[in-house]
């Protein structure tokens, strides 16, 4: 038995002949949380859909913990927890009795199902609403209700769609920190539009776009491919490039309008301290010296748009 | 697992007023007829002079309300039945269900049994107050039974018609108009067929086994006919819900 708590071998759905998600393949394990990226209608909530059991994938199979969804769906069901991309809240009922539904439906014992609903409760911040009906709860409290639901049964895998949708940056934070305190003894799979959550949470990231699987590696992959080995520097009296590359470490200069410039250096080096130096010496007026970060934003455009053009290189 | 989707059908019913309205317009219905069929029975009695025009007074009363009541639950089913599926299909709700681990034939049996076991408070009413004429009269208690238990037959097979309609859309009245025309011609299919009794389509008829029943006649191939009527539309409802998860 190996220790991976969801195995997607092959995903593939098809949608009248044209395929939503095609042959998507990854492994999870205990203590990992998941970002799932992608651009609208890329197949994220397709797939999530899939590993929860409530869409039969036209080719593949999905393992919760080594048993086959397709097989024993009761079995594998039982350790996952779901919210979908819509919350499957009934408006009709209080917060008490919905999420007590919640842990029946989901086999809790009955003698548990009060302190779970109450652990729940706390845990998404809903202790003060027990009696509220959740048809009068703002949205951002529909929402933790709908994650409180998920988690109410202290499944294996939490499966979130797009958790922080209509949340304050408050709750946002709040939500975050759940997710990563789910995300350190279970395993957790969250999808999401807003790139810097993912940097925050996630410690695994999979981009999806078009129902193919883009990228799928550990954050710090993406995280290097961002920050990269870039300075951005202001000069009040800027020098010629070619005075920059003589600094040792620096591999490449380039002027930027407004007296700024940008420099590559070497992998192994840190040119800061001896270009400070070296504008001090010279007198350029140093204003500004910072790393230069592409945006994951321009990450994610890149490899969405790179794959794009490798197909079209392919087709032609 | 069937009983926790059951109790959850219950709560949801009971946590809007449509089941209160219901409940309540219906308990009201039945013991008007109730008391007109007391009030009745005394004025047709004391003008039947030879004992051969005389009926028991629990046939007389029973009659009367058993017979109004198997017609007004065709109009009730619908309006409570309509909800089951096409609501949850429209708010969303049923990956709820679908993530949960429990099969789609528990989600379908549980739903179908909630919403019967909502209507059998009606059943039981009835039979309770039929009984109260044991105080002033010796009153016939099998024909109560035989009655309840046809009234709660056709509730069953009313109810399983109208989840499988509820199951077919996402417009809740879409669903209780089909529910109430189906169930209208299959009240009504031996009248179409009167000249010719023997018709097959004739005793499809609800109506027409349900009347062994009101006669206090416990019948096992009606019994078999409400059961197979009940285990054809859950059938059907599973398969719709089934084709959701295929088909997407």
């Amino acid at each position: 038995m190996n220790n991976f708590t969801v195995e997607a071998f092959e995903l593939t759905r098809l949608y009248g002949g044209r395929e939503a998600v095609s042959n998507v393949s990854f492994n999870l394990s205990k203590g990992q949380v998941l970002g799932f990226l992608g651009p609208n209608g890329a197949g994220k909530s397709t797939t999530m859909k899939m590993l929860t059991g409530n869409l039969a994938p036209s080719n593949g199979s999905v393992k919760i913990c080594g048993i086959d969804m397709m097989e024993n769906p009761k079995e594998a069901k039982a350790l996952i927890g779901y919210l979908p991309e819509m919350r499957p809240l009934y408006k009709e009922l209080t917060v008490d009795e919905y999420l007590t539904i919640a842990a029946r439906l989901h086999r809790v014992s009955a003698g548990s199902i009060k302190k779970s609903v109450e652990v729940a409760k706390e845990r998404c911040g809903l202790s003060h609403m027990s009696k509220r009906l959740i048809e009068n709860l703002s949205n951002g409290y529909q929402q933790r209700v709908g994650i409180a639901q998920a988690i109410i049964h202290n499944p294996m895998v939490v499966i979130l769609d797009e958790p922080t949708v209509g949340l304050d940056p408050i709750q946002i934070r709040d939500i975050r920190a759940l997710i990563r305190e789910v995300g350190a003894e279970r395993s957790v799979i969250i999808s999401t539009h807003i790139l810097p959550e993912v940097e925050m949470v996630c410690d695994h990231v999979q981009i999806i776009d078009k129902g193919k699987l883009v990228f799928n590696g550990s954050i710090d992959v993406l995280k290097k491919q961002r920050i990269g080995n870039k300075l951005l520097i202001a000069f009040g009296n800027p020098p010629v490039v070619d005075e920059l590359l003589k600094i040792s470490g620096v591999v490449e200069a380039e002027a930027l309008p407004g007296n700024f410039m940008r420099i590559r250096f070497a992998d192994d080096s840190a040119p800061a301290a001896a270009i400070v130096q070296a504008a001090v010496n010279n007198g350029w007026g140093l204003t500004q010296i910072a790393p230069d970060q592409t945006s994951l934003e321009d990450v994610f455009v890149q490899l969405t748009y790179q794959e794009q053009v490798v197909s079209e290189q392919v087709a032609a | 697992m069937i009983i926790n989707v059951a109790r959850k059908e219950l709560k949801s019913m009971f946590a809007s007023p449509m089941g209160w309205v219901i409940l309540s317009l219906l308990m009201f219905a039945f013991g008007t007829y109730y008391l007109n069929g007391v009030n009745d029975y005394f004025a047709v009695m004391s003008g039947a002079m030879r004992p051969a025009e005389r009926t028991g007074v629990t046939q007389f009363v029973g009659q009367n309300v058993y017979g109004f009541a198997s017609f007004m639950v065709l109009f009730a089913v619908p309006l409570l039945s309509m909800r089951l599926i096409s609501e949850e299909r429209r708010s969303q709700t049923l990956p709820f269900l679908f993530s949960a681990p429990i099969s789609l034939t528990e989600i379908v049996v549980g739903k179908f049994l909630g919403l019967v076991t909502f209507l059998s408070i009606l059943v039981v009413f009835i039979g309770v107050m039929l009984t109260t004429l044991n105080i002033w009269a010796d009153i016939d208690f099998g024909y109560i039974v035989a009655n309840s238990v046809g009234l709660l037959l056709m509730i069953a097979s009313f109810s399983a018609l109208g989840l499988y309609f509820s199951s077919m859309t996402q417009q809740p009245v879409i669903a209780a108009i089909l529910t109430f025309i189906a169930l209208f011609a299959l009240m009504f299919l031996d009248r179409f067929f009167a000249g010719d009794p023997s018709n097959i389509l004739a005793s499809l008829s609800l109506t027409r086994h349900f009347q062994s029943f009101s006669g206090g006649l416990i019948d096992t191939a009606d019994i078999t006919y409400f059961c197979l009527f009940v285990a054809t539309f859950l059938t059907l409802t599973v398969r719709r819900l089934d084709a959701d998860r295929l088909r997407g």
